[in-house]
């Protein structure tokens, strides 16, 4: 078996350096498929490294490839080193089969923008940096890819950079993709801060950032509960929560719409957002010796899940709905992290990024068609203009809502179930709250979409506002004025494959009622969990609940939103501040801005202009002024005149007389 | 009775007014002679040494500088001849084109 | 006090206060003629310095190399440029003053240095006795040529060199002969 691992992220960032060196020059077609088939050749890589994985025997079910060494100080040494086994073979099958599907959608989504080469370039480096995240074996090389990820996604939310304000057809503001762009990496850095804190801490207890032995050394050196560990784990928390989008760190996800759908449905749902899950999870061994940590990951989770839902609720745009939304389901994920239940939060990734990259290219479809409009309240009736979207997007919504059978239903229950069954009953209580929220949103938009009656059609002729687009009017499907229709295939064939994925993915993890939990087995070399056995009926029961939350959110919706929809504005009307409250977002963003953003940049510009401008500058020129007139008071010495030369030799001659005499 | 400090007093008062020729005045000329007065003044203390001390070598140090001077007034004064040569007047003054 | 010592102070304090105020007289010579003349005192003085000193060959020599070359190169010079008579004194009053501190005390210090301490003894090689039996001429010429050659012979080279520079320096440029002529 020869090594090939390395392959599996070679490949993409070999696509990302063609393609930034010469892909402008190629032509678009060639320049695109090229980008789409290196990553599906890197799944295929995948899929045989994975088959080879599980020929192994569970005990011993790793692949380690050490390419080189890469650094080595003193007793500091980190690999580049790929370790490949159950946890890492969901992780790069979700990253590269999934993202070969939505680089094919892109194909079609960018079409008419003429910066392909950029676009794809930056893509595939993106697929590259998760790779390398996913695959490394150290936390060092995981950093790399960590840090690689969150360049991309600058890269990638400001590549419309030239744009101001992307809102079409709305009154509604939202930052620029450059300040988004920013403000994703500024707010990353802050959990990044805390993740290099927390390696510095394991180097120094542990000895070594590779896992093999930071988690063997860990086992042995640390006692459960130590305060070292706890701060340990609670900076690397921290640096999850800023990948993945938890609080505190969750306010750049809804902004980083302002990127390309293909972007945020690739990086901003399905995978560089669940680094940080990841990251906690291969990090187990050391989260499970801190149940201090433990704890404040599930309450995070929990809290993060539910207060992202409820904002969802009023969001007019439908990408915003789709990104609260994301954080949410990220916070069921460390909700099942935190109380233990490792390969349930995996699952749930592992079907969320099925369902929601679905969503995300739904929308996607919907923007393509409507000139780039996704005020909710201007759509309407597109169910039978874009059929295989709409069919797609509703299988997604079921899938996320957590309806019975779907892959959603399975993960969610897992979830909650696991929480129920490590005795947190707060914590399940909020979960089944929050999954039927999410189902009343989830649904809220579908029907505001796709049903209905087409509301724009009310004589408005939807133009973009800046004149830098490149997607203009006249462009969108060679009419002026609104043309809605279906999208290409190429564009349709992935919403297919995933919406298969989001129906039938779910089978692979049964809860024991129903057949084997395929899934937990198949991480158990992993995670080593022993699962908690309790009574059927109980099972049984807490599935009711799970479907019951799913069909009484997706009915409330039903309710309130077809036909002549009255009820949810009388309900905004009763409850006024709730709404405004809800629909400002809590005003988190203002309360960041005030309180950090603002002094914050006050004190850069301080720095800029006084320390360095006055201080440092004037330290520097001030220096050159005085050697400068340092030099012109020497200069008088060489007057030319001879006779001074005479007198001053003199006047040493005497000095030096005196100094003979004087001694003794 | 005469000691060898007489002549060296006068040595050192020779030296000085050799110097102050050469600071004070502008003419090269009577620089140049304030030079070689300090080279005689020199000579003095040598032989005055040698006379004292038994020794015959400061004669022939003193020997060895009448050449030195010699030689230097010479090529001073060929020097003070090419500078001078197209002016009207010499002044030490004038020269200060080495000036930084 | 015996005739000798005697007759060898007064001869002293005579031809030193010569010596000191020809000196002054360069010093204050208001032209270069009048400078070279007091300068020819000087070297007669020292001369007669160097007969009491012992030293017939030197002050024959000094005569010799002083007042019948030295002078007469300095009073060609003084012929051939015509200088006027020029301004006594420096470019500032502070240069001047300076000028009197600093060789006042210049001297004032050789004269301490010299007095501060009593001479070395007489190394007993030369006295005057084996001097005047083997004749001063000798014995230089003596040293000259054994202890002291590679001096001499460096003396003579530094000659060779001032002829040829001197020669070099005062040439004439080609195109300036007009201007002298003219």
């Amino acid at each position: 078996m020869s090594q090939t691992l390395w392959l599996i992220p070679a490949l993409p960032l070999l696509g990302a350096l063609i393609n930034g060196v010469i892909g402008r020059r190629l032509p678009r077609a060639l320049s695109s498929w090229f980008a789409v088939a290196v990553m599906a050749a890197s799944f295929g890589v995948a899929v045989n490294a994975v088959i080879n994985l599980i020929a192994l025997p569970p005990e011993a079910q790793v692949i380690h490839e050490t390419l080189y060494q890469w650094l080595g100080v003193g007793s500091f040494s980190a690999d580049v080193g790929f370790w490949l086994d159950p946890l890492s073979a969901v992780m790069i099958l979700v990253v590269t089969g999934i993202g070969a599907l939505i680089h094919m959608y892109a194909v079609g989504y960018m079409a008419h923008d003429s910066d392909y080469a950029r676009f794809f370039t930056a893509l595939n480096l993106f697929a590259f940096a998760m790779l390398v995240l996913v695959l490394a074996d150290n936390y060092l090389l995981m950093y790399l890819g960590w840090e690689g990820v969150g360049v991309c996604s600058y890269l990638l939310i400001g590549f419309w950079y030239n744009r101001d304000n992307l809102a079409v057809g709305t009154d509604e503001k939202f930052l620029s993709p450059r300040s988004s762009a920013t403000k994703a990496f500024v707010v990353n850095r802050v959990g990044d801060f805390g993740f290099t804190l927390g390696m510095v801490l394991m180097f120094w207890t542990l000895g070594s950032l590779s896992f093999g032995q930071v988690f063997h050394n860990a086992e042995t050196m640390l006692q459960v509960g130590a305060p070292v560990v706890t701060i340990m784990t609670l900076l690397l928390f921290l640096g999850a929560t800023g990948k993945s989008a938890q609080i505190p760190l969750y306010v750049w996800l809804p902004d980083a719409m302002a990127g390309p759908t293909p972007v945020s449905a690739l990086m901003h749902a399905a995978t560089m957002v669940t680094a940080g899950v990841y990251m906690v999870a291969r990090s187990h061994v050391l989260f499970q010796l801190a149940p201090a940590t433990m704890a404040v990951v599930a309450v995070i989770g929990v809290l993060t899940a539910f207060i992202a839902a409820t904002i969802a609720l009023t969001q007019h745009d439908l990408k915003r709905v789709l990104a609260y939304s994301t954080v949410s389901q990220l916070g069921y994920m460390m909700l099942a992290l935190g109380v233990g239940a490792f390969s349930a939060g995996i699952f749930h990734l592992m079907t969320h990024a099925f369902f929601k990259a679905l969503l995300f290219l739904g929308a996607g479809a919907v923007m393509h068609a409507m000139n780039d409009m996704l005020d909710m309240r201007r759509l309407g009736g597109l169910r039978k203009i874009m059929p295989i979207t709409f069919w797609t997007f509703l299988i997604g919504a079921l899938a996320l809502s957590g309806f019975p059978l779907f892959s959603g239903f399975f993960s969610k229950d897992e979830i909650l179930a696991a929480g129920f069954k490590t005795g947190n009953i707060g914590l399940w209580l909020a979960g089944v709250v929050t999954a039927l929220l999410t189902a009343f949103y989830t649904f809220r938009a579908v029907v505001l979409t796709f049903g209905g009656k087409p509301r724009w059609r009310k004589g408005e002729i939807v133009t973009t506002t800046d004149a830098a687009d490149t997607h203009t009017a006249a462009d969108a499907h060679g009419a002026p004025g609104l043309d809605p229709h279906e999208a290409k295939w190429v564009m349709t064939v992935p919403l297919i494959v995933l919406a298969l994925g989001a129906l039938f993915a779910g089978f692979l993890g049964l809860p024991s009622v129903l057949g084997e939990n395929r899934f937990e087995h198949f991480l158990e070399p992993v995670f080593h969990q022993t699962a908690i056995v309790i009574p059927p009926e109980l099972e049984w029961l807490l599935i009711g609940i799970s479907a019951a939350a799913a069909i009484v959110g997706i009915f409330l919706a039903l309710r309130f939103y077809r036909g002549d929809a009255r009820t949810p504005a009388r309900l905004a009307a009763y409850y006024p501040a709730l709404y405004q409250l809800l629909l400002n977002k809590y005003w988190v963003d203002e309360f960041y801005d005030t309180l950090i953003a603002r002094p914050g940049r006050w004190l850069a510009n301080a720095f800029w202009l006084g320390v360095d401008g006055k201080i440092i500058n004037g330290l520097a020129d001030g220096l050159g002024n005085a050697l400068r007139r340092f030099g012109n008071t020497l200069r008088t010495l060489q007057s030319g005149y001879a006779r001074g030369y005479a007198l001053a030799m003199l006047i040493g001659i005497v000095v030096v007389i005196v100094l003979v005499i004087a001694r003794p | 009775m005469l000691t060898v400090t007489h002549f060296t007093v006068l040595s050192a008062l020779l030296f000085a007014l050799g110097a102050l020729a050469v600071l004070v005045r502008r003419n090269p000329l009577i620089m140049l002679m304030g030079i070689e007065l300090m080279l005689n003044a020199v000579n003095l203390a040598f032989v005055a040494f040698s006379h004292y001390l038994e020794n015959m070598d400061g004669q022939v140090f003193v020997f060895i500088v009448l050449t030195v001077a010699a030689a230097e007034v010479a090529v001073g004064l060929a020097l003070v001849v090419a500078i001078f040569r197209a002016r009207d007047n010499v002044d030490m003054d004038e020269i200060d084109s080495l000036r930084g | 006090m015996d005739l000798g010592a005697l007759t060898e102070a007064i001869v002293f304090y005579l031809f030193a206060a010569l010596a000191v105020l020809a000196a002054l007289g360069v010093v204050i010579a208001r032209s270069p003629i009048r400078g070279a003349l007091s300068l020819s005192l000087v070297f007669v003085a020292l001369a007669a310095m160097y007969i009491l000193l012992n030293a017939p060959f030197l002050a024959v020599a000094q005569i010799m190399i002083y007042a019948g070359a030295v002078l007469i190169l300095f009073l060609f010079v003084i012929m051939v440029l015509n200088p006027r008579t020029d301004i006594l004194g420096a470019r500032t009053r502070a240069q001047s003053i300076a000028a009197l501190v600093f060789a006042g005390a210049f001297s004032l210090l050789l004269i301490a240095a010299f007095a501060s301490g009593p001479l070395a003894p007489p190394t007993g090689q030369f006295p005057e006795s084996l001097l005047m039996d083997l004749g001063h001429t000798e014995v230089i010429g003596a040293l000259l040529f054994t202890q002291f050659l590679l001096p001499f012979e460096i003396a003579s080279m530094l000659l060779l060199i001032a002829i040829v520079g001197a020669m070099v320096l005062a040439r004439r440029e080609k195109g300036a002969r007009k201007n002298i002529e003219g």
